[in-house]
């Protein structure tokens, strides 16, 4: 496993996300409420391009007429067929045995932190001042 | 089920020319707005457009399809950069998808304007004509894997025949399409001077399922959600499929040709076997039938593969596909909408090479002559 800083926590918005190239991967980082997320930038299910999903809310229904929405953004709806998948950890939701989304660990880290480690920023200098979002591969 | 892919696309799973080759047989272009159609539609149309617009057979005001579950239909990575809804820009989606997925031939569906379903049926007409011509000049004409289709709403039985000689004169369309969902079930006497007209000129009949008639879409009445409409999809091209062969459309027109669009193939199995275990008991109501209908859906009936099956189990779709017959289906993606299949990653069981390139590629030639 290697650290790849690969973006400025201020790059991606919430709600955003940022497309990277890690050692050939197509990784797509999400911002949500605060949290980033790493995933494999691609569907089990057909392969579509996750950085196009939409970030949802769970929707659940104890009993037909009575709707809740929890955990807001933390649900990724695949933009072709619409499965959903668990931002934290990749799982579908529908059958979370058997499929699931790759996903990696990510962490934030202040540059002023990042600069006594041994690690080079890929795209861009490290600004002290600034945090950092951080992807393991 | 689909296996965990968490790995990028090797090499040799990346579409090359060599490897892929396909005719895709639903792909939906858009307008990019009304006025696309002003040099082809006459102006008293024009204005007819502007102030009444569609005059439909669904019951309610906005009961119509859009959104459903995903605006426009569409996939969401299908919106054109530089505007306008998906499908309307062809150099998008040339790069989105012809490019890529290798696609010889696309063969265009236009679902715009609900066009078979206008109740004004001379509106109809001027509208399918326009839409006939624009197919051409916005599509084929700009990219020859395009092919155009006559549109012609069946219920406008005469319009639809001067449209259809209009557009034979022209010689570039591949297929009549009529609508699924008409006044009456396809196989009513009333359409058969278009089946006849259809067999002369060796034209496919394309059934692009979807649209809105004045039925209920299911035999139970108007479903409640719109996952249990997506259903009804299958149980009205069962019901189509039906009326064509018991009626005797095939027996009548033995050169025939007909493709079912979008409607998947599942369900096709049970419906024939039904269809001549029933028919062995009741032939004497319907002795104009010569043969067995599962012999006239062999030889005069082809399915697109879109919206395809996913058993839990790869063998089954193995079966359903042999059921069905190798040579019955034809790729389809139904690009840009949200259902959409990769050809790539849509089969979820094994195919051979002869298997494959029958589905993807020379059922299609076969039945399109390309
Ligand atoms: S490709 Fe993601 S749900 Fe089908």
């Amino acid at each position: 496993m290697a650290r790849h800083i690969v973006a400025r926590t201020s790059e991606i918005p919430p709600g955003g996300n940022k497309v990277v190239d890690i050692a050939g991967r197509d990784i797509v980082v999400f911002h949500v409420n605060g949290e980033f997320f790493a995933l494999l930038n691609r569907c089990p299910h057909e392969g579509a391009p996750l950085e196009k999903a939409a970030c949802v809310a769970r929707l659940t229904s104890p009993e037909p007429g009575i709707y809740e929405r929890s955990r807001v953004g933390e649900m990724l709806r695949c933009p072709w067929h619409g499965w959903e998948f668990d931002m934290r950890n990749g799982q579908s939701w529908f059958d979370p045995k058997r499929v699931k989304i790759r996903s990696y660990p990510v962490a934030v880290e202040r540059g002023d932190e990042l600069r006594k480690g041994p690690y080079v920023a890929e795209t861009f200098p490290v600004h002290v001042k600034d945090s950092y979002v951080i992807v393991e591969v | 089920m689909s296996e965990v892919i968490d790995r990028p696309l090797r090499d040799d799973e990346k579409p090359a020319p060599t490897r892929l080759r396909i005719v895709d047989c639903d792909v939906h272009p858009s307008l990019h707005s009304f006025d696309d159609l002003n040099e082809f539609l006459p102006k008293r149309w024009q204005q007819h457009l502007r102030e009444y617009g569609s005059h439909l057979r669904t019951p309610y005001l906005f009961t119509t399809p859009y959104p459903r579950s995903s605006p426009l239909i569409a996939r969401r990575d299908a919106w054109p950069p530089t505007g306008g809804p998906p499908g309307s820009d062809l150099a998008f989606m040339q790069k989105q998808h012809l490019d890529p997925l290798d696609v010889e031939f696309g063969i265009l569906q236009v679902l715009d304007l609900f066009i078979f379903s206008q109740q004004n049926l001379e509106f109809g007409a001027a509208i399918q004509r326009a839409i006939n011509d624009w197919q051409l000049a916005f599509w084929s004409h700009r990219d020859p894997r395009l092919k155009a289709s006559i549109l012609v709403g069946q219920d406008g039985t005469d319009l639809a025949i001067a449209e259809i000689e209009r557009c034979a004169r022209i010689g570039e369309y591949i297929q009549i399409n009529v609508s699924p969902r008409a006044n009456e079930p396809l196989g009513r006497r009333r359409y058969w001077p278009i089946y006849e007209r259809a067999q002369e000129l060796d034209l496919p009949l394309g059934i692009h399922v979807g649209g809105y008639g004045g039925h209920a879409p299911t035999g139970g009445g108007w479903p409640s959600y719109y996952v249990e409409e997506h259903q009804s999809n299958a149980h009205t091209i069962a019901a189509q499929l039906a009326s064509l062969v018991i009626e005797g459309v095939p027996e009548r027109f033995p050169k025939l040709k007909f493709v079912f669009i979008e409607g998947g193939f599942g369900w096709i199995p049970s419906a024939v076997w039904r269809m001549d275990q029933h028919f062995e008991r009741f032939r004497s109501e319907v002795p104009h039938l010569k043969r067995k209908p599962s012999e006239y859906v062999r030889e005069h009936f082809w399915f697109t593969t879109q919206p395809i099956d996913e058993p839990d189990e790869a063998r089954h779709l193995r079966a359903l596909i042999e059921w069905v017959g190798i040579d019955r289906l034809l790729f389809s993606s139904d690009y840009p909408h949200w259902d959409f299949d990769d050809p790539r990653f849509a089969f979820k069981t094994p195919l051979t090479e002869v298997e494959r390139k029958k589905i993807f590629s020379t059922n299609a030639r076969a039945v399109y002559k390309f």
